[in-house]
């Protein structure tokens, strides 16, 4: 029991690990390894809380997060960059160590948001808590950081991925159905970026984000 | 229960909703007026016999209609108040209505009519229903719904900028006015319920009018109630300083409609301060009534003075609904002090008073309107200074005009004599009362309403004057019908729809202005309600040949002998002159030695209102310049003189420029935190969600 809670931890360790990896990366392809690591720590994550808490239809979540997260949609995204040909570096708006510093400044305050929750708990599962909600704190952040489209949509599902893992750190997961639920509308989106990435490069001629400023009023 | 009454009300918004939907089915223009506005004229007749028997009968029920929230459905009522206002909304709504029948047919050929078809008969159903709703919420619907179809009405000829400009005015201080009723209610039902109770249903029933009734309203909260609801109506009403949209709504909307919106549409404001006041609240310090009162005087002088300046008619008769509000106040605002000061006789004169003037200014004003859009149709001109000798070719139209402006100019024998009159007397009789503010402002009131009636006087002497009499002063010449293209008399006159309509409105004028003691007499039920005092056993003590408010020894007044000595004198005077032939001779005009004269230089709009405007000037933002145009000679003799006026409201610049500055202002500054880069609304919501979690852990 004691062994499974350190595993967890140590997967807790490496989701963040992975998302302050997704913070710094400037590489397309670097970032969707990156991406699919994490989801494949989450999955492994999700699998020992399954064990230890002995609900098993978290077993079907993990099963589920891997086939999802660390298969399919990086395999979208992957077709994508090629079909877009944007693999190239991508730019941030904030240089990387300042951004690395505000992720250090918001796991701490994770940490410090969770404590009541920590010193209440029972479950094994009670230190990750204060990880998953500095994921997804550092998702939305990447979402800020990045000007281009296909890298903001990393940065949102890798705030899902924190969601996920909050559920399951904190109440040993979500019922089934809405996990199934919220597995389907990450593919559904998945697919819906697709289609507006096409329509956004044809419309304004690249994936830069910033291109969306022409849409405003001018004075 | 459904009662007869609710029944002939459904038979006539049967036909106004025939009429609303017919232009579905009718495509012949031509045929679309005249079914529609039958049907209008047919629905409003009804209504307003309803309204009429109801207030003989003192008539008191209500029926609820199963539609609306899931808690309040809506609710009706009829009483004596609502029997009243029906029947002034639906009298000049008939009147109206016949002669847009001949109205409109000016439109075919230029524009589609549908749209006005359709808005004015939601709009006059509108006003009905403001008048019969009996909950919060079925009152803000109605309310919403006549604004708005009276927005689409002015914006009726939307391809001009002015008219858009007027249109979007009007629906600006409308809803601002709508907000602050919608805000008096809330209070007045939150108070009804006690701020404590959670219960829905409770909460949602005392939203009903029936409920406001019962309830003791603690002073502080019903004053904050009635001074939204007095902002709110003086909105609609046209009070000085929220009269800004009135002179600029009224003159593009079509006639028939600036009729309505100006005879009867500002009288449910009147209705709404009447119904707040002496029937859902019921007590109230006497500083109200001064508030209404001061209100109703500045509104009276400013309005008149106003519409002095003017030389567009239709624009003069829109500022003159200003102050004739203003004399409705005033007499309300007298009720509100008498009643408070528990006078009830003289609370019940002034509130005849406010109310008979309520009725006559729907007359004269519809009537006045109707004749300046006969004259419009005919000459396709607003201006007065382009007019000018139509009495020759508008025969018909300058005698029922004429009519108006005696009446409105609160000349005997005709209404609007009689209700100044009655008001005066209020002021009159009122003892001293504990208050020197009031013992200050009675007497002031008094000679104001006398300064500002002889200013409409000669306000209407110009009107009148300028449009009709003289020669043609425009730069083209008059559109004559085909039969007249040489001239002669009748050149201009408009067809028999619009005569009805007007000679109703001029007949109903002359009724009310001769026989006040039986109409003083059916509205007596409205005081007995309302202030519980009535004055028609004093009033009609001398039989309906006498009108003597309050005591005979102090004032009495009989319109038919007036009429009857009126009629004397100038059939004597006929015959005098006309009994011989040679007592009248006509010569050429003696021209001061000065050979050239031309139409264009007779005595004009501008320079008759010259002297008042040189008086009270300094009320306006005048701004005059002459320029002269030298030749080579001398500049003794200038080849030609440009003289250009023009007079602003004071109230825009004061209060009006300030508040359009400080929300564009505002705008722009709020408009800084949308940047259009996605990034930065991220930003917005993360920081969001971290002072969140920061705060509320």
């Amino acid at each position: 029991m004691n062994l499974a809670a350190q595993i967890n931890s140590v997967m807790a360790a490496l989701i963040l690990l992975t998302s302050f990896g997704l913070l710094v990366q400037r590489r397309m392809y670097a970032l969707l390894h990156i991406f699919a690591w994490q989801g494949l720590f989450l999955s492994i994550s999700t699998a020992i809380v399954g064990y230890v808490s002995g609900t098993h239809h978290l077993y079907i979540s993990s099963v589920l997060t891997l086939v999802l997260k660390v298969i399919l949609l990086p395999y979208i995204l992957h077709i994508l960059i090629i079909r877009l040909q944007i693999h190239k570096e991508v730019e941030t708006t904030i240089n990387v160590p300042t951004t690395m510093l505000i992720g250090i400044a918001l796991v701490i305050f994770s940490y410090h948001l969770t404590s009541p929750i920590r010193e209440l708990s029972t479950l094994v599962t009670r230190s990750t808590i204060a990880v998953a909600l500095a994921t997804v704190m550092l998702g939305l952040l990447m979402m800020i950081t990045r000007k281009h489209a296909v890298t903001q949509i990393i940065g949102f599902l890798s705030m899902e991925n924190g969601l996920f893992f909050a559920a399951t750190s904190a109440t040993y997961g979500m019922p089934l159905v809405v996990e199934l639920g919220v597995g389907l509308d990450i593919l559904i989106a998945a697919f819906i970026f697709g289609i507006f990435f096409f329509q956004i490069r044809t419309t304004f001629d690249g994936l830069d984000v910033d291109q969306m400023a022409k849409l405003k009023e001018e004075d | 229960m459904i009662l007869p009454p609710f029944v002939y009300i459904f038979i006539s918004f049967i036909c106004f909703f025939t009429a609303i939907i017919l232009p579905l089915f009718v495509s012949s223009q031509r045929l679309l007026i005249s079914i529609t506005y039958t049907l209008s004229a047919i629905a409003s007749l009804i209504t307003a016999a309803i309204g009429a028997w109801v207030v003989a009968s003192g008539f008191v029920g209500s029926v609820i209609i199963p539609v609306g929230l899931p808690d309040l459905p809506f609710h009706l009522r009829f009483d004596p108040l609502a029997g009243f206002f029906l029947t002034v909304i639906g009298l000049l709504s008939f009147f109206v209505s016949i002669y847009s029948i001949g109205y409109l047919k000016g439109f075919i050929g230029k524009r589609p009519v549908t749209s006005l078809v359709i808005f004015y008969n939601l709009f006059i159903a509108g006003m009905f229903l403001v008048v019969l709703a009996d909950d919060a919420l079925f009152f803000m619907i109605v309310w919403e719904a006549m604004a708005l179809s009276s927005y689409f009405l002015v914006m009726f000829e939307d391809e001009k900028a002015e008219n858009r400009r007027a249109a979007f005015l009007y629906l600006v201080v409308a809803h601002i006015g709508a907000i602050a009723i919608l805000l008096s209610f809330g209070v007045m039902a939150g108070l009804t319920t006690g701020i404590e109770s959670q219960d829905s249903s409770v909460n949602l029933a005392s939203y009903t009018f029936e409920s406001m009734r019962h309830t003791q309203f603690s002073e502080g909260w019903a004053t904050a109630a009635f001074l939204l609801a007095f902002f709110g109506f003086a909105a609609k009403a046209g009070v000085v300083p929220l009269h800004v949209w009135l002179p600029e709504a009224h003159p593009v909307a079509p006639s028939n409609v600036s009729a309505l919106m100006s005879g009867v549409m500002l009288k449910t404001a009147i209705y709404g301060i009447i119904r707040v006041t002496f029937d859902l609240l019921r007590v109230f310090p006497w500083w109200w009534g001064a508030v209404v009162l001061i209100f109703g005087l500045i509104s009276t002088i400013m309005g008149v003075l106003y519409a002095l300046m003017q030389h567009d008619l239709k624009k003069l008769l829109a500022y003159h609904s200003v102050e004739n509000i203003g004399i409705i106040l005033i007499g309300i605002g007298l009720a509100l002090i008498f009643t408070s000061f528990h006078m009830p006789i003289l609370a019940a004169l002034a509130l005849i008073a406010g109310l008979y003037h309520t009725l006559n200014h729907a007359m004269f004003k519809g009537l006045l309107f109707m004749g300046a859009g006969a004259v419009l149709h005919s000459t396709h001109e607003r201006n007065m200074e382009e007019m000018g000798g139509l009495i020759h070719k508008m025969p018909w139209t300058a005698a029922l005009f004429l009519i108006g402006c005696v009446s409105i100019s609160a000349l005997p024998p005709f209404n609007g004599f009689v209700s100044e009159w009655l008001i005066f007397q209020a002021f009159l009789l009122s003892p001293s009362l504990h208050s020197p503010l009031l013992n200050l402002l009675i007497p002031l009131g008094a000679a104001i309403l006398a300064l500002a009636a002889a200013l409409a006087a000669a306000c209407f002497v110009k009107a009148f004057g300028v449009t009709f009499l003289g020669h043609w002063r425009g730069h083209r010449n008059p559109p004559l019908h085909p039969p007249f293209y040489k001239g002669g008399k009748g050149g201009l006159e408009v067809d028999w729809f619009m005569r009805t309509g007007m000679i109703l409105a001029a007949f109903t004028c002359l009724i009310l202005g001769i026989l006040p003691t039986m109409f003083l007499e059916w509205m007596d039920v409205l005081s007995e309600t309302l202030v519980g005092g009535r004055i028609s056993t004093t009033a009609g003590a001398f039989g309906w040949l006498w009108l003597t408010p309050v005591s005979h020894e102090r004032a009495s007044y009989s319109g038919v002998i007036v009429f009857g000595v009126i009629l004397l004198v100038v059939a004597v005077t006929y015959l005098l002159l006309h009994a011989r032939r040679t007592s009248i001779h006509r010569t050429p005009l003696w021209d001061c030695g000065f050979e050239k004269i031309t139409h264009r230089m007779q005595y004009n709009a501008t320079s008759f209102s010259m002297p008042i405007r040189r008086i009270f000037g300094f009320l306006f933002n005048v701004k005059e310049q002459v320029r002269i145009k030298q030749t080579q000679r001398h500049p003794a003799f200038p080849e030609r003189l440009h003289y250009h006026l023009r007079i602003r409201d004071r109230f825009w610049n004061w209060i009006y420029q300030p508040i359009s500055d400080l929300s564009f202002w505002v705008s722009r500054k709020v408009g800084r935190l949308q940047q259009g880069r996605i990034q930065v609304y991220l930003v917005y919501s993360f920081i969001t969600i971290i002072v969140l979690l920061l705060f509320f852990r």
